[in-house]
């Protein structure tokens, strides 16, 4: 079902979705002023967060010890908000939900995401480098490209839900982190892939 | 459709400005829509000539049974580019590896962003884009595989002066589309996620005619102005079938690859006149019909004399030489020219980039060069100073990946 409806996305905040999401709504609206066993939309209403919020196009970037990231797009089809309130996997100790801001210097850097961030109703949250995303600390051994992390979601309704995301090299997703100047700039990137290539021939 | 004029592309700026800003958005939900959100914008914001569906839209279906790239009419543009295999890419690195690079492939061939793509807008105009996977000798080491016995460097000809940095390779990608930034953007997204198993270790660029140029399925010209791949088999014909796809084991529905770089001396080839030229060959310039006949795809007649008793088509021609008895000795030849400029007063460095799939390297395409080998006029004015050859797996389904059957 991906791509049925475009989402706008701005730098500097949340994802939120535009008036044609917008129209898409109303009409979720109109059914259920409607009549509750005609359309899915009505039956959606009761069901766990979990079957309504699809993940797609999930990744992990590629990391040999320390700490990743993992990306993707999560999309509510239900008609209220779906809020993450925690995340786990085997491959890291702990994994805190991050935002990318600005801070007072006019520098992006990232932070934890008080209460955890917000699939909007009928709307895309979009996890990317430089954006929203999952941080994976404390990994609990290499993350190597091509294998593949379970990432377990938990929503604020207690429902949860398995996203299975390949492992990708990836040179960006360098991000500062707020508060501390010590840890300014700490390379994410643990794949040790500086070796260059060979381009010659 | 008409070209459009200064006119045109000046009303289109307004579309071509939301394109842009729409092509970023739809990247970020998966670039599903891409094809379609392009369309409606084109239909509704552009002159109506501009309304057929754009070129770059085209696509080529990624899976199933044998792998694209083959059999599909030949793009524009082709890439090729070996890798080796670093030391620690074991059995198990080799099948992460091409799950991610099928992955990609699969993403990319459909007009969307690879996963992590840096540049997703440069995804969505595929140009019927096609990513085909070859494995080397040491691939299927690595893999634990049994290799066919064709799989291995060719036999030494007497004409090749072949570079080692142009020769073999573990892993082989032909990137192929009608537009060169999108092979240039997939084949960086492919090598970026070969990285950490795999080294560059040749590249090879390679164009024909640019898309419309001149009508499908019309046979390439080489820079020496001949029509080159006439006697080529037909895709989707028992023939092709025959001759192209392997039949045994886990190279099913797979083939075989050679890749020769082929430097033509320009320059003393300008110095033969056009019947010589023809001579050699044995074809005409203008529609690459034999010597003997009127057109293109007429049949050769080696029995011909002229007046004199002399062979019309010469013993010594291209055409003759690499023309067998046998009808299991043929080979597809998926070609592409290649030219990588002059240096002082040698005003080029030019020639082909010579392409061919066939199930058995060695029962068809070997006794076709050493015939060549032996006697070809056109052996004055090519060199091969590049070798390599790769088994090609079968294609995958959608839940698959290419190499599959190798490594699982």
């Amino acid at each position: 079902m991906k791509g049925t409806s475009v989402t706008h996305r701005t730098t500097h905040s949340t994802a939120r979705t535009t008036s044609r999401l917008g129209v898409v709504l109303a009409a979720a609206a109109l059914g259920l002023a409607g009549c509750a066993s005609d359309g899915a939309a009505a039956d959606d209403t009761d069901a766990p967060a979990a079957e309504e919020v699809t993940v797609s196009d999930a990744w992990v970037k590629a990391a040999d010890s320390g700490m990743s990231a993992a990306f993707g797009e999560l999309t509510n089809t239900g008609a209220e908000d779906v809020t993450i309130t925690s995340v786990s996997t085997e491959a890291a100790a702990m994994v805190e939900q991050h935002e990318t801001v600005e801070n007072e210097t006019g520098e992006m850097t990232m932070r934890e995401v008080e209460g955890g961030l917000v699939v909007p109703a009928g709307g895309t949250l979009v996890l990317e480098p430089g954006g929203n995303h999952l941080m994976l600390m404390d990994l609990t051994g290499p993350i190597e490209a091509g294998e593949e992390v379970t990432v377990t979601l938990t929503y604020a309704d207690g429902s949860t839900a398995d996203l299975t995301a390949p492992v990708k090299d990836y040179s960006g997703a360098n991000e500062s982190y707020g508060g501390g100047s010590d840890h300014d700039h700490e390379d994410a990137d643990g794949t040790g892939d500086s070796d260059d290539m060979d381009m010659e021939g | 459709m008409p070209a459009p004029g200064k006119g045109a592309r000046t009303d289109r700026t307004g579309s071509t400005r939301r394109q842009f800003l729409l092509g970023g958005a739809v990247a970020g939900v998966g670039a599903a829509a891409a094809v379609g959100a392009d369309q409606a914008l084109t239909s509704t914001d552009a002159p109506a000539v501009d309304a057929a569906p754009l070129h770059g839209a085209q696509t080529v279906p990624f899976h199933g049974a044998h792998q694209a790239g083959i059999d599909t009419d030949a793009q524009a543009h082709g890439l090729f580019v070996a890798l080796d295999l670093r030391d620690g890419t074991d059995r198990e690195a080799l099948r992460r590896m091409m799950r991610i690079l099928t992955d990609d492939a699969a993403r990319l061939t459909r007009g969307e962003p690879a996963l992590a793509d840096s540049e997703p807008e440069l995804a969505v105009a595929p140009s019927r884009l096609t990513v085909t996977f070859g494995v080397g000798p040491r691939f299927v080491a690595r893999a634990r595989g049994e290799a066919p016995g064709w799989l291995k460097a060719l036999p030494s000809f007497t004409v090749d002066r072949l570079v080692p940095e142009l020769s073999d390779g573990d892993l082989l990608l032909q990137v192929a589309a009608d537009d060169p930034l999108t092979v240039a953007h997939a084949s960086r997204m492919l090598l970026k996620d070969a990285r950490s198993f795999a080294t560059v270790r040749w590249t090879q660029q390679g164009f024909r005619r640019a898309h419309g140029t001149v009508r499908p399925g019309t046979t390439m010209r080489n820079l020496f102005g001949q029509v080159d791949g006439t006697a080529n088999p037909v895709p989707g014909t028992a023939d092709f079938d025959r001759l192209v796809w392997a039949g045994d084991g886990w190279l099913a529905g797979g083939t075989g690859v050679v890749v020769r770089r082929i430097r033509m001396t320009l320059d003393t080839w300008d110095e033969l006149d056009r019947s010589g030229r023809e001579q050699s060959v044995g074809r005409y310039l203008s529609d690459g019909a034999p010597l003997t006949g009127t057109d293109e795809h007429d049949e050769p007649d080696f029995e011909a004399t002229t007046e004199i008793g002399f062979p019309v088509i010469p013993e010594f021609s291209h055409l003759r030489r690499a023309r067998s008895e046998n009808p299991d000795e043929r080979i597809f030849r998926r070609a592409y020219n290649y030219d990588d400029g002059g240096s002082g007063t040698q005003v080029s460095d030019a020639g082909l980039i010579f392409v061919s799939y066939q199930a058995d390297v060695e029962r068809q395409f070997v006794p076709i060069q050493r015939r060549l080998d032996e006697l070809d006029l056109l052996n004055r004015w090519t060199v091969p100073i590049g070798s390599a050859v790769f088994a090609v797996p079968p294609g995958c389904d959608e839940d698959g990946f290419i190499g599959e059957t190798l490594l699982t």
